[in-house]
């Protein structure tokens, strides 16, 4: 149990913390970026209305994965 | 049309991009250089071990001074207690922490170390009063109204913005541009402000976007100033600091409360065709995300800029921690990493512009879901 009490587990986790939310965030603005890919090559001509709505979900997404980023962050400094 | 506008709004872009970062990109990389180098002395002669998260933090959060490229510019420090009154003065008076002034004293890493202090509690560049003993008197509480680098690049950029802005303004009034072609400064701005008030504020918020357009105008462009500002190798990081990107967020959250009708409300406490079981749990989710949403803008700002300084003084410091291994890896490493940090700080660039856009955007898009019903209303009412 006293493992779990160190700085050096904190530190870790922190990271590791870090790496899952990178893999997700990756995992969702990939997913973003593929359905307006196809969406702008079945409809080129409304692919200005695409590009707008696919950054603003990618920086919803890339919001949450921040979240992660800053506990995990706070986890090492604290 | 649209897409001929976001073409002309790129080019603005890059064109700003090109003619003012060109230079600095490159002096960066001397810049950040001469900044590690004196930690790199230091350690050789100390036989200590280089703390590449002490010196992260260093050029990431507020401070008394500037450091360009080695030299030290100091600040005005203001400090308040009941005790000693109020005092003005230079952060120069300080020496680096070596010394007191007028019974004032500014915390540094290595007095912290010194005095034996706990780094948990004591924070460097934090200002205490002197006590007896010469160690920090915790019993005097010191309010610190110091104009710190954060404060007074903000000042700068500003100055710069309104400057131009004006100087763009008068020019309209003087009927330049007005039904001709802009010239000069007014073609690098109008690009961007017809793009924010048609992509940002036309689609979200419809027939009331002129009364919103002044609002997101000013965020946007602040945000993007001192985004660029905080660019500028040696500068610091003004919207990589929650207390700024907090204020901001609460400025939004208060347009959007002011924005809000009755059925945005109606919507959150008594949201309509769901049944009782699951309003008991919908509820809270809805009056909760009221606080998120601005939270969210505050917090995403926020680590984006964060982020992308840190990555940028990681990539300068895997020079160093190789050179510590071996000064031969050093210079090998070098040129690797240097190539890294030019193309992180482009993708900065990006993301500076990016940033301004996507907190304006969705402002503009919580505003507009906050007075959406109103339509149905209308319409409602014109039906009876």
């Amino acid at each position: 149990m006293d493992l779990f009490l160190l700085a050096e587990t904190a530190n870790a986790g922190g990271a590791i913390g870090a790496g899952l939310a990178a893999i997700g965030a990756g995992i969702g603005i990939g997913q973003i970026g593929k359905g307006a890919v196809e969406a702008i090559a079945r409809q080129p001509e409304a692919s200005n209305d695409i590009r707008g709505n696919m950054i603003l979900t990618a920086a919803l997404v890339e919001g949450a994965a921040l979240f992660a980023i800053i506990v995990g962050f706070l986890a090492m400094v604290l | 049309m649209c897409n001929h506008r976001f073409k002309s709004f790129t080019v603005a872009v890059f064109s700003v991009f090109f003619l003012l970062f060109a230079g600095p990109a490159l002096a960066q990389e001397h810049g950040e250089e001469h900044t590690g180098q004196p930690a790199e002395h230091k350690e050789a002669g100390h036989e200590e071990k280089l703390n590449v998260g002490e010196v992260i933090f260093e050029h990431v959060l507020d401070g008394h001074e500037f450091h360009f490229f080695g030299v030290s510019v100091p600040l005005p420090v203001l400090v308040y207690s009941k005790e000693k009154g109020f005092k003005a003065f230079m952060s120069s008076a300080f020496h680096h922490g070596t010394e007191a002034h007028e019974g004032y004293m500014i915390l540094t890493k290595h007095n912290i170390a010194e005095m034996g202090l706990d780094p948990k509690k004591f924070k460097s560049e934090d200002i205490y009063a002197v006590g007896a003993d010469g160690k920090p008197d915790t019993t005097v509480s010191v309010f610190d109204f110091s104009l710190t680098r954060n404060v007074v690049q903000m000042i700068l950029a500003l100055t710069v913005f309104v400057v131009l802005m004006l100087r763009i303004a008068k020019r309209y009034k003087s009927g330049v541009g007005v039904t001709s072609a802009p010239k000069g400064s007014q073609s690098l701005i109008e690009p961007v402000i017809t793009f924010v008030r048609d992509e940002v504020a036309k689609p979200n918020l419809g027939h009331k976007y002129e009364k919103y357009l002044p609002y997101l105008l000013t965020v946007f462009f602040f945000i993007l100033i001192n985004n660029i500002f905080g660019l500028i190798p040696g500068s610091a990081n003004v919207t990589g600091n929650i207390a700024f990107t907090a204020v901001l967020g609460l400025i939004s959250f208060v347009v959007i409360l002011f924005s809000s009708n009755s059925h945005y409300w109606g919507h959150i406490f008594n949201p309509p065709g769901v049944p009782l079981g699951v309003k008991f749990i919908l509820v809270p989710v809805e009056f909760l995300s009221v606080f998120i949403k601005p939270f969210a803008l505050i917090i995403r700002l926020f680590a984006n800029m964060v982020a992308g300084h840190i990555i940028i003084i990681c990539l300068i410091s895997l020079i160093f921690i190789f050179g510590q291994l071996n000064p031969v890896a050093g210079w090998g490493a070098s040129p690797l990493s240097i190539g890294f940090t030019v193309f992180i700080y482009l993708i900065e660039v990006l993301v500076a512009f990016l940033q301004a856009f996507i907190f304006t955007m969705l402002t503009a898009v919580f505003v507009g879901q906050a007075f959406e019903g109103e339509h149905h209303e209308e319409a409602h009412a014109a039906h009876h």
